[in-house]
């Protein structure tokens, strides 16, 4: 069945690929599975009472739509005109909300009885916990041990939502090998379990449903630019971990005469360690997808680092990897002072603490500013609030200041 | 035909499932995957899987997750193990091998790079966990290329009429998946694993091998009553675990066993 999806330049339904990127890289167990998952997701999708409960949940539960807020005093520090779009004040703190909400509602159609989850940040962890909580389901969270660590708020926050958080040990201890283990318990228990993906990324169909319903941020926000801004944008930026916020907002402007930049985790330096496949990875095949990837010369993959939870991750949506291909996006950096710096303005400017990831994204605007001129528009997507991060944050100052 | 469809034909000959062992490459080291798969042949394997190490093997176990993280800390590379197996066959052992793993690898080699030096090494075929049949075109026109056989697995998710089209891309033989899980855990219901590994030989004319969840002797018996192999990787993996400096004996000794339980 096809679907009423508008379905993405580039991208075939028959492959799950944009261009060359994505497909399905699964084991053969889970394939049955990722085919159901596709009728359903299109039936859903077609039938008229479904998206009611869904733009009805979206409205009146996650809070949409969000706000476009224009930034005045970060405006005047950056240089150009910012607007923010809040996603920070949807339920729960962030646009991983609008995920979780479709995708367990999806699940419920589906008749599955059990979810799963893979979280960094714990952010796509909490929003999918407060879904199941909502709709009645029992939630199973798969987390880094290291990103225990790092976000313990957050593991708090989905044990209360009634979800179980599983540690994991393999690996880097960070959100691969989270992803890793939820696909683990995916093929084992695939009957009757909904593996419920936080970014447009893994195989077919997941990039095109978590675009899809991410797709509400863009379309919001491109309305809300012809009302108070007037016009469009001159440019769009969002940060990019596996890329769902971005991808989002990103389907408001594909066909408009608007650049679109996304803003990977630098880290360290691009020579150092960092989190931007698009930048400094090559072509691979991780977690279901073909796409840019941090890897060795050997084909293993190279384990990413950020100061943001959400951002690190070694791969990124396929749908990125075919924008960056067309040139139709373009991709830069912030480093992890940058993105730290660029969390204390917008705390001290605005009074707003933006998560980490969306700091990327805020930090980006000041060389933006630079090549655009002080006349240039920028709509930035603050894809979250950052009270998770205050630990993080105030560790890294303590460094910084000791360093001075 | 190649050593693997050889091998099955063979063990079908005398009346026993052939018996296929998977060893992770370069776990304990590099240096003595040649070894192990030497014992593992001495045992009575009639096929050895040398699994190809990867740092996101999300269709294993503790067991092969720990084997692949131990080879790979200890330097294990694509180009080292097709130097292991220069090694098994510079010395004699013609047992057939089976490259197992996942495409990244494989794909950071280049496809028809890995097929030709895999087939120079004296590799016999391809098993690639992470590439379904819509995936597998690229890859199985350059093993078929160099002669290397494509073995495809097929799921207890499949269903009937999945599971034959996948067959019919199979040269070496059929591997069918005992459970919905990871490589290692315990096998559910190995008797209707075998039934259904026994209709899709009939209907496709492929041998079909088991694999997930067989252990011991015992187990393999269960399989090798229908179907045309038995596949015992993560139980061997712990032995080489367990057995350190020892582990070639302990293989051996342990392969030997299970190839009483294929007889039938």
């Amino acid at each position: 069945m096809r679907a009423t999806i508008d379905l993405p330049p580039g991208f075939d339904p028959v492959t799950g690929r944009f261009g060359d990127f994505g497909g399905r890289f699964v084991a053969e167990t889970l394939v049955p599975a990722l085919d159901e998952l596709t009728e359903a997701f299109y039936s859903a999708w077609n039938d008229p009472a479904f998206r009611k409960e869904l733009d009805a949940l979206l409205a009146d539960y996650v809070g949409r739509e969000t706000p476009l807020y224009h930034a005045e005093r970060l405006s005047e520090a950056v240089g150009a005109e910012v607007w923010l779009k809040r996603e920070d004040l949807a339920h729960t703190g962030a646009h991983k909300v609008n995920n979780t909400v479709g995708q367990v509602l999806l699940a419920k159609r589906m008749g599955k009885t059990r979810i799963i989850a893979e979280t960094g940040a714990g952010q796509h962890g909490v929003a999918t916990a407060t879904a199941c909580a909502l709709l009645g389901f029992p939630c199973e969270v798969y987390m880094g041990a290291e990103d225990v660590r790092r976000q313990a708020p957050n593991v708090k926050r989905m044990e209360l939502l009634g979800a179980t958080v599983h540690a994991v040990e393999s690996g880097s201890r960070t959100l691969k090998d989270a992803m890793n283990e939820a696909l683990r318990d995916w093929v084992t228990n695939v009957e009757t379990t909904y593996y419920c993906v936080g970014s447009a990324a893994g195989p077919h169909p997941y990039p095109l449903l978590v675009r899809e319903l991410q797709a509400v941020v863009g379309r919001e926000a491109r309305e809300q630019c012809l009302k108070q801004m007037g016009e469009l944008p001159d440019a769009v930026v969002a940060c990019v971990g596996g890329g769902s916020n971005a991808i989002g907002i990103f389907a408001g402007f594909l066909i408009d005469q608007v650049q679109l930049i996304g803003v990977e985790a630098a880290g360290e330096g691009l020579e150092g360690k960092h989190a931007a496949p698009l930048n400094a990875g090559k072509v691979g095949v991780l977690h279901g997808a073909k796409s840019f990837l941090l890897q060795t010369e050997d084909g293993q993959i190279d384990e990413a680092h950020s100061i943001s939870a959400g951002l690190d991750y070694p791969g990124v949506g396929p749908e990125h990897s075919y924008l960056l291909h067309t040139k139709r996006a373009r991709y830069v950096a912030a480093t992890d002072a940058e993105a730290l710096a660029a969390f204390q303005q917008l705390a001290r400017l605005e009074g707003i603490l933006p998560a980490l990831e969306s700091s990327h994204a805020v930090a980006a605007c000041w060389p933006l500013a630079k090549e655009l001129g002080a006349n240039a528009k920028l709509l930035v997507c603050l894809s979250g609030r950052g009270d998770k991060d205050l630990d993080t944050v105030l560790a890294a100052l303590e460094v910084k200041k000791g360093a001075h | 035909m190649g050593r693997i469809s050889d091998a099955m034909v063979k063990a079908g000959g005398e009346d026993r499932a052939a018996l296929i062992i998977y060893l992770c490459a370069g776990d304990p080291s590099l240096e003595v995957t040649p070894a192990l798969i030497r014992a593992a042949a001495e045992g009575g394997a009639d096929i050895v899987e040398i699994g190809m190490p990867f740092s996101d093997p999300t269709a294993d176990g503790p067991a092969i997750q720990k084997a692949s993280e131990r080879a790979l800390k200890g330097g294990a590379t694509m180009a080292g193990l097709l130097k292991a197996v220069a090694e098994v066959r510079a010395s004699g052992c013609d047992v057939p091998l089976l490259l197992f793993g996942y495409y990244n690898p494989i794909l950071a080699m280049g496809e028809e790079t890995l097929c030709e030096r895999a087939a120079e090494a004296g590799i016999d075929g391809l098993l690639v966990v992470d590439l379904p049949m819509e995936e597998a075109g690229p890859l199985r026109a350059a093993a078929s290329a160099k002669g290397l056989d494509w073995v495809p697995l097929v799921a207890p998710t499949s269903g009937t009429e999945r599971a034959e089209e996948i067959a019919t891309t199979a040269t070496g033989f059929v591997y069918y998946v005992s459970m919905t899980g990871v490589t290692g855990s315990k096998a559910t219901d190995l008797q209707s694993a075998a039934s259904t590994a026994a209709s899709l030989q009939n209907e496709t004319h492929k041998p079909v091998a088991v694999g997930f969840g067989i252990r011991e002797a015992s187990d393999a018996a269960v399989v090798a009553a229908k179907a045309s192999g038995v596949v015992v990787g993560s139980a061997v993996v712990r032995t080489i675990e367990r057995e350190g400096a020892n582990a070639p004996a302990a293989v051996r000794e342990q392969v030997a066993a299970l190839a009483v339980g294929c007889k039938r």
